[in-house]
């Protein structure tokens, strides 16, 4: 018997990498307890779970599938921004750059229907977690907080739709204006927005109500777009990570995925 | 070929697929006990076994196969935006599938007195590496698999630039969003487009704290949560997912309606004659004018509007939720009861509008008022 280790083997015993995984190749129960703990990202984990909390058909693996597509389109994302530029004067020209000069140009494809499928995922993974009746106590909370993770994967989506400012996105957007104009008090045409006023002044008017607040003028112009282009690429998704943050830690904290007791 | 089109853009109609679904509702999902033998006799139920999956998959893609073959229905199906709502409807009853067949099993074993299925000894867990990391790993691949040959096979959608002096006919919010501007049909942006989404957001927020039903806390179960559940599925499934499907494939030029094989003729004549409830009032009813004060003029809108949200409560308190509202107390049964009302309120609204051309109970234009 030869007692010669094969290269991975010596470079799996160096320090180099021994340096980076503490725990060495997971291959005893402690090493795998280990190599879980060490790790940033799967300390996200427990380091034991219930049996059914492991299979497919309780979860569906769908939360995890809704974040991993929001860390897909977030690389996508960035790549994106390097090529284009939020005005009127480019915003196109350069969508259709992004398909004919990029090479291996399907950055925008990934982007796009990963968005659809995210705000699918979304629906099915809140949908799972209605029919286990996951949201009971103690997990209430973090259903509402789910909530308004499906609200901003909403957002992020819809402020997205204006980037390519082509016809799609503009009147898909002056319809989704349009509603805000209506909003009750604050939209120059919605109810009660004549109770502010004072005398002929009309406080909430064309140049200052809800839809002017998110459009950034009276229509869906240069202004909204680097609105859009702002939050979508910044606000939104600052928000959505953080209470991503707070979604997880609180599986976590709320006694780990549900089960029978 | 020519009838079998027919029919499906004859079924397809808003009036009676909503009807269709709507009355059908109940004996997929039976709310109570005498819906449930329903369900039974009809052998609905087959619905969650594997052989029900199989029949309705393949018959979903028979429908769209066949369905292709036809220019007007590839125009709107293969529309590059549509195509993910195509894949939603396969992904829906998949899931539904996936949930009632656990749940189903789950509730013959605990009417036996047995634990659900999900139960294991709670001394015996398993490692998170390997049995849950290889699972995520193994899917995170397939949906990036997926994705990858969806962005090669399927270029995103660019239209014309954008160009403020050309309004396309129709123009449609984002897909996620048709079921709001399907809503607009029958309220107007104020309800439509701000307050019913408010609302939706905080009910959604709210279950939890409305259901306090005990059953089926991390498990599949549908026996012991049938309201819950009834009432989720009637919302996603009815008043969200079908409504999208409606205003993704169904509505074309001047949002009139078109069914899958239909052209989309811009010409297309509707006839409009919606009327308020004040008009049908004044005067259909009553012969005179109408009246030239607004309060007296809205008078029997608002007596319906606050009618329909003081009688119910109470009503349905006494009745059919009675166990509900001794359970919940004042307060919660109110929010209740009041979320409930509110979702109802739309196919009530789609109703009066089918049958009697009714535009809004409540007509105050002058105030942007209008229900
Ligand atoms: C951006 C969207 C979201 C992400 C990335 C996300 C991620 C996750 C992940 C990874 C889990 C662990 C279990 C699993 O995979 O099922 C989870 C659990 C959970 N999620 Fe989400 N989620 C999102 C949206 C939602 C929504 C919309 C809801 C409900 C309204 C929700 C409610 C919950 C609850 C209650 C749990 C605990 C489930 C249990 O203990 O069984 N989440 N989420």
């Amino acid at each position: 018997m030869s007692d010669k280790k094969n290269i991975f083997e010596r470079f799996g015993e160096s320090q180099v990498w021994k340096s980076i995984f503490r725990s060495g190749v997971p291959r005893t129960r402690r090493q795998r307890m280990m190599s879980v703990l060490n790790s940033v990202f799967l300390h996200l984990h427990p380091v034991r779970l219930p049996r059914h909390a492991v299979k497919l058909k309780f979860t569906w693996c769908m939360g995890g599938l809704t974040f991993f597509l929001f860390l897909v389109l977030t690389i996508s994302g960035i790549l994106l921004m390097f090529y284009y530029r939020p005005t009127a004067e480019y915003a196109y020209t350069d969508i259709i750059d992004l398909r004919e000069q990029v090479p291996l140009g399907i950055m925008r494809e990934i982007h796009r229907w990963g968005a659809h499928a995210m705000v699918i995922t979304t629906w099915l993974h809140m949908f799972r977690v209605f029919m286990t009746g996951s949201y009971k106590p103690p997990r209430e909370f973090n259903w509402s907080i789910g909530v308004l993770l499906l609200v901003l994967t909403l957002l992020l989506s819809f402020t997205g739709y204006l980037l390519p400012w082509d016809q799609l996105a503009m009147w898909a957007i002056t319809v989704g204006g349009n509603m805000a104009r209506a909003t009750p008090f604050v939209g120059h045409e919605g109810p009660g927005a004549a109770l502010l006023s004072i005398g002929d002044i009309n406080f909430i008017n064309m140049g200052a109500d809800a839809k002017f607040a998110l459009l950034g003028g009276r229509f869906v112009g240069e202004a909204a777009l680097l609105r859009f282009y702002v939050l979508h690429c910044i606000g939104l998704p600052f928000v959505v990570m953080i209470l991503m943050a707070v979604h997880f830690w609180r599986v976590r904290k709320d006694g780990g995925i549900s089960g029978p007791t | 070929m020519e009838s079998f089109k027919d029919f499906i853009d004859f079924l397809t109609q808003p009036t009676l697929m909503l009807t269709l679904s709507m009355v059908t509702f109940p004996f997929f999902f039976p709310i109570n006990d005498w819906f449930e033998k329903w369900n039974r006799r009809l052998r609905l139920n087959l619905l969650w076994t594997n052989a029900g999956l199989v029949v309705v998959m393949l018959g979903l893609a028979l429908f769209f196969v066949v369905g292709v073959q036809d220019a007007e229905f590839r125009l709107i199906m293969l529309k590059p935006d549509n195509v993910p709502i195509v894949g939603l409807i396969f992904l829906v009853y998949f899931f539904m599938w996936v949930s009632m067949k656990q749940a189903s099993d789950n509730d013959a074993r605990l009417s036996s007195g047995k634990k659900p299925n999900e139960y294991h000894d709670p001394d015996e867990k398993v490692l998170v590496w390997p049995d849950l990391v290889y699972v995520e790993f193994i899917s995170l691949i397939l949906c990036m698999c997926l994705l990858l040959v969806w962005s090669i096979g399927l270029e995103a959608p660019l239209e014309e630039p954008a160009n403020p002096a050309a309004t396309p006919n129709p123009s449609k919010a984002p897909w996620y969003f048709l079921g709001l501007q399907e809503m607009l049909v029958y309220f107007d942006p104020w309800l439509a487009g701000v307050v019913f989404p408010t609302i939706i957001i905080f009910g959604l927020m709210a279950i939890p704290y409305l259901d306090k039903n005990p059953e089926g806390s991390g498990y599949y179960q549908f026996k012991n949560r049938r309201l819950a559940i009834s009432i989720y599925m009637f919302g996603w499934i009815i008043l969200w997912v079908l409504l999208i499907i409606i205003g993704t494939f169904l509505r074309g030029p001047n949002w009139n309606f078109f069914g899958p094989f239909e052209y989309w003729d811009i010409h297309k004549l509707e006839p409009l004659t919606n009327i308020n409830l004040s008009e049908i009032i004044y005067i259909k009813l009553f012969n005179t004018g109408l009246p030239s004060n607004i309060f007296l003029r809205e008078l029997f809108g608002f007596i319906v509007v606050f009618g329909y949200f003081l009688v119910f409560p109470p009503l349905l308190a006494k009745t059919v939720l009675k166990r509900l509202y001794l359970q919940l107390g004042n307060f919660g049964y109110g929010v209740f009861v009041f979320l409930l009302l509110c979702m109802l309120s739309l196919p009530i609204k789609m109703y009066l509008r089918w049958i009697f051309n009714l535009k809004y109970l409540i007509a105050i234009p002058e105030y942007f008022f209008n229900i």
